[in-house]
């Protein structure tokens, strides 16, 4: 392994020290920096010499100290790295409010056509015609599955498009001459960037309680509503894995009192092809791509936030964004200017188009069904042992929620309890989100999983369950043990921050 | 359907075991009229070779950079990716995992993160560097905002050499502040940025090689700047050129922010790319998006986590320093594994390549009748002026399959001085003859 290092003054690479965890099979990787070298390079090309006649005299003198490998050694490195990871291929991810379904190839086989991959965003409008028609085309899935005037494509990701949507309404507000609203209203159930996204644009944050049975109370929104307030930011479903079901009064609550309804779609799995949030009275709503059309989260991004907006709010969509005709690239009349470069997310614009035309209409709103059915059956099955919140509220949606209430006296945190699922070859669910509920796990199985997966799953988290009853505390507190770590340190991460490789201080060497 | 697994019987069973009637009463509280009776107007699901036969011929309407003489940059480059590097950020394992929060089962994405975040701070000559942004222009947004929250200063001046992109996602950001100083276009590579720093600027923002291809003064930026209490935030569309061009941290650059695509990642038709955004150590706590930290187990083992998250969205919530959830973790590991294959040597070569070739297209277009080279200095990319409006040229020339580079007055409309200019870069794919070609189609268009 520290062959390349040897020996080599140039190299930057310090000689792994060998360490005693690991399998045979899943080995400890040394960094990139402690087996390549400044010289190694994996990729061929002639060293043509270049005069300072154009570099206006800033040519680089700083070292770069990149280290290199050769192509045998760069595939060794990646592929060993990547058996450390849990992925959707090998096994479930019973994460809340994250969708994490089964991501199809032949999407990924369609974003690599040299037509979609190799175009420029700034070639000319009449060579990217068919780009132009696929994003029309995603633009009709989009709005026609919520019912909605206008969707702006290019926010990428859902944080990004509900940045997107709140300028939209910030911008309508201008326009009516109401600049002055400065609150938003926001569930406390509320995921974490929606109280972001607001403040991020300058508003003030009016936390909503929620209700006993888990759901936002219709008239505490109407006693926030107020000639100050500019918007309400909703989940729907909610963080709570519920539907809202005052959620048309409240609308119009919001809508006369001169606010916007921002829906957060994060949940949007649950109900596409079966509610359409249009007919609901939200203005605008952010659609995960990587979530609710099966983009792959790429281990944290790309995603693409598409945001679907009301007539109201159509006329303040950010540019660019694609008319009969052609590409509008500069901002007329009310729109809200640009929020990125270029065009957005194209190749998650094509894998979702691919992914909405595998499924058709009909197999989106089975998709749906399937995740909500799942969802019950994994509540219905772990209520026996497991504690649910707000049991009253009826059936859930895709998600089923839980609290630590089970977990009373057993010395067994949530955070424990997650951890012993890695144990069992699960990835953990969400942890201590929504904030309401006391040591909340949520679990959201979506509908790729089999019944012979959710079986296999339950069967897993009542052994659990019993075994913390039992008393059995060491099982949790210690784990995980079967992973390729233990639980790190991260207050020694965060205290004595080191972000990246240094090299290390050598003793002196003979000369070679 | 393919993607779906459940028998009819299979719902039936797990429906008694949850004890509902029907599907449709799991959503019953859907308010009354809420709830689709029929499906939505969209097409049925379709067999994978139907959809396939769409996709492709929608495809098979664009114009790809392959097909002909290719000189479009502004912003986004077409460089060749090594065959490995799409094959390994295919990977199920590295394709379909998701964010590392849970550190144990995502030791791979958390170490590649952290070898990321080292190639970044070293490319740029910074200190620290996070762990990807969407792209360049919303990292360019969030450093101006970061610049801001640390200097506690408000104005920014944006100089006239910034891409016209990134200049309007900053002030779609800033909600057009009137603290905001964008200046007007420098094509000939002209600035007057440094009159205009005062004791309220908390940041100019200078790019280089600017939108037109000159090579800026960083060092000269950085002193003005400095003099006046206020940062310098350094923008680089095209990150290859920091293989033969000096880093702005060895210049005195306070938050560097690049587009990284050049590096690991398709064109795309705009995204998804990967921003990169570097600073001083000193500079962390104000800095967005997610950080990998290096750490131990239990065991003692060498491990790595997401670290100082009290900054961010989902433990802050209206406290963090930006809303960002999500970044850019795939294109993130396409740009580090092209980055781990090219090395110091790679790189190097790789820039001098882009040089080279770009000088040979500088030589040939001063031999073209009527057009006029802009640049004394660049890297892979120039502006020329031509004798008539620039958009209807490029326009005649991609019907002749040469796709010469981008109008200037795409990105900004309406303004004269800018009406016959071109920008055009050269890669390490560009040819002798694609450069022959365009000097013939150049020659002939403006006869």
């Amino acid at each position: 392994m520290s062959m390349n290092t040897q020996g080599r003054p140039t190299g930057t690479g310090s000689g792994a020290t060998a360490s005693t965890s690991g399998s045979s099979l899943l080995p400890n990787e040394p960094l990139l920096f402690e087996i390549g070298d400044t010289e190694h390079s994996g990729v061929d090309l002639p060293d043509v010499a270049v005069s300072d006649e154009f570099l206006g005299g800033f040519k680089r003198k700083l070292p770069l100290e990149l280290a290199g490998l050769t192509e045998p050694e760069a595939l060794r490195h990646y592929v060993r790295l990547s058996r450390l990871n849990y992925s959707i291929d090998s096994g479930m991810y019973p994460l809340g409010s994250c969708t994490m379904k089964h991501n199809p190839r032949l999407n990924e086989k369609m974003a690599r056509l040299p037509g979609f991959a190799d175009i420029h965003p700034l070639q000319p409008v009449s060579t990217v015609q068919g780009a132009l028609e696929l994003m029309n085309e995603l633009a009709h899935w989009l709005m026609t599955l919520t019912n909605t005037a206008a969707v702006a494509l290019t926010p990428k990701a859902g944080a990004h498009g509900e940045m997107c949507g709140m300028m939209a309404i910030r911008a309508a507000q201008a326009a009516k001459g109401q600049g002055h609203r400065n609150v938003v209203l926001v569930p406390e159930s509320a995921h974490g960037t929606n109280p972001a996204t607001a403040a991020f644009l300058g508003y003030t944050v009016k936390p909503i309680p929620a209700r006993e049975d888990g759901t936002v109370d219709a008239s505490a929104v109407k006693a926030a509503l107020g000639p100050d307030v500019a918007a309400i930011m909703l989940t729907n479903p909610n963080t709570c894995g519920l539907f809202e079901p005052q959620i048309i009064d409240i609308a119009k609550a919001v809508h006369e009192a001169g606010a916007y309804f921002y829906c957060d779609g994060a949940n949007f799995n649950a109900i596409m092809g079966v509610v359409r949030p249009g007919d609901l009275g939200i203005d605008a709503m952010h659609i995960n791509l990587h979530k609710t059309f099966s983009t792959p989260h790429g281990g944290g991004g790309p995603g693409a936030g598409p945001v679907v907006l009301s007539e109201a709010l159509a006329p303040f969509a950010p540019v660019p964004f694609v008319r009969k005709g052609g590409l509008v690239e500069h901002a007329e009349d009310h729109h809200l200017g640009r929020i990125c470069a270029f065009n957005g997310q194209m190749g998650m614009y094509v894998r979702a188009l691919t992914y909405m035309l595998s499924h058709g209409g009909d197999g989106l709103a089975q998709a749906a069904k399937d995740a909500v059915l799942n969802a019950n059956y994994v509540k219905a099955r772990l209520g026996q042992v497991f504690s649910v919140p707000f049991a009253d509220a009826g059936y859930c949606m895709h998600e089923a929620l839980f609290d630590d209430h089970f977990l009373e006296g057993t010395g067994v945190t949530t955070l424990d309890f997650a951890k012993a699922l890695i144990d069992e070859g699960f990835h953990p669910m969400t942890m201590y989100f929504p904030l309401v509920v006391h040591g909340a796990m949520l679990v959201e199985p979506t509908e790729s999983e089999s019944k012979q997966t959710l079986d296999y799953f339950c069967e897993v988290m009542l052994d659990l369950g019993k075994d913390a009853k039992a008393g059995n505390a060491e099982r949790f507190t210690s784990a995980p043990t079967r992973a390729p770590r233990r639980r790190l340190d991260e207050t020694r991460a965060a205290r004595q921050p080191k972000l990246k490789w240094e090299r290390p201080v050598e003793l002196p060497q003979a000369a070679e | 359907m393919r993607y779906l697994p459940h028998s009819a019987a299979e719902r039936a069973d797990m429906l008694a075991v949850i004890g509902a009637g029907s599907a449709e009463a799991l959503f019953g509280a859907v308010p009354k009229g809420a709830l689709l009776t029929r499906p939505v107007d969209l097409p049925a699901h379709s067999p994978e070779f139907l959809v396939e036969a769409h996709m492709k011929a929608l495809a098979a309407k664009n114009h790809a950079a392959a097909d002909g003489p290719f000189f479009v940059g502004a912003g986004a480059y077409r460089h060749h990716v090594p065959a490995t590097v799409d094959h390994l950020i295919q990977r199920s394992e590295w394709l379909t995992a998701y964010t590392p929060y849970q550190p144990e089962v995502s030791q791979g994405t958390l170490q590649m993160l952290f070898e990321f975040q080292t190639q970044v701070a070293h490319l740029t000559g910074m200190e620290v560097a996070n762990a990807s942004m969407y792209d360049g222009s919303t990292a360019t947004a969030e450093a101006v905002l970061m610049a801001r929250r640390l200097t506690r200063k408000d104005k920014i001046i944006l100089s006239g050499g910034l891409h016209p992109h990134y200049r309007d996602v900053v002030s779609t950001y800033l909600d057009n502040s009137p603290n905001l100083i964008p200046l007007p276009a420098s094509p000939e590579g002209q600035g007057d940025i440094l009159s205009q720093i005062d004791d309220d600027t908390a940041a100019i923002v200078i790019q280089t090689p600017d939108f037109f291809g000159h090579l800026r003064d960083v060092e000269k930026a950085a002193e003005a700047v400095h003099a006046k209490g206020g940062l310098l935030i350094v923008v680089v569309t095209e990150v290859v050129s920091l293989g033969l061009i000096e880093a702005p941290g060895a210049l005195g650059a306070d938050i560097v922010v690049c587009e990284g695509q050049s590096i690991g990642n398709s064109l795309n038709f705009g995204g998804p790319y990967v921003g990169l955004m570097a600073t001083r150590k000193e500079f962390i706590r104000q800095m967005p998006g997610r950080l990998c930290g290096e750490t131990v187990d239990a065991d003692g083992n060498r491990g790595f986590v997401l670290t100082l998250s009290t900054r961010e969205q989902h433990i802050r919530r209206e406290k963090a320093t930006s809303n960002i959830c999500t970044n850019s973790g795939l294109c993130a590991l396409a740009f580090s594994i092209h980055m781990g294959l090219l090395g110091e040597a790679g790189l190097t070569r790789l820039a001098k390549l882009n040089h080279a070739n770009a000088v040979k297209l500088a030589r040939m277009l001063k031999t073209v009748p009527g057009i006029e080279l802009l640049n004394k200095s660049f890297f892979n990319e120039m502006t020329i002026r031509l004798p008539v409006p620039a958009a209807p040229v490029i326009e005649l020339l991609a019907k002749a399959e040469v796709l010469a580079g981008v109008p200037v007055s795409r990105l900004i409309p309406n303004d004269p001085k800018v009406e016959n200019l071109i920008v055009l870069a050269a890669t390490e794919l560009t040819t002798d003859s694609d450069i022959e070609m365009l000097a013939e189609c150049l020659t002939e268009a403006l006869k």
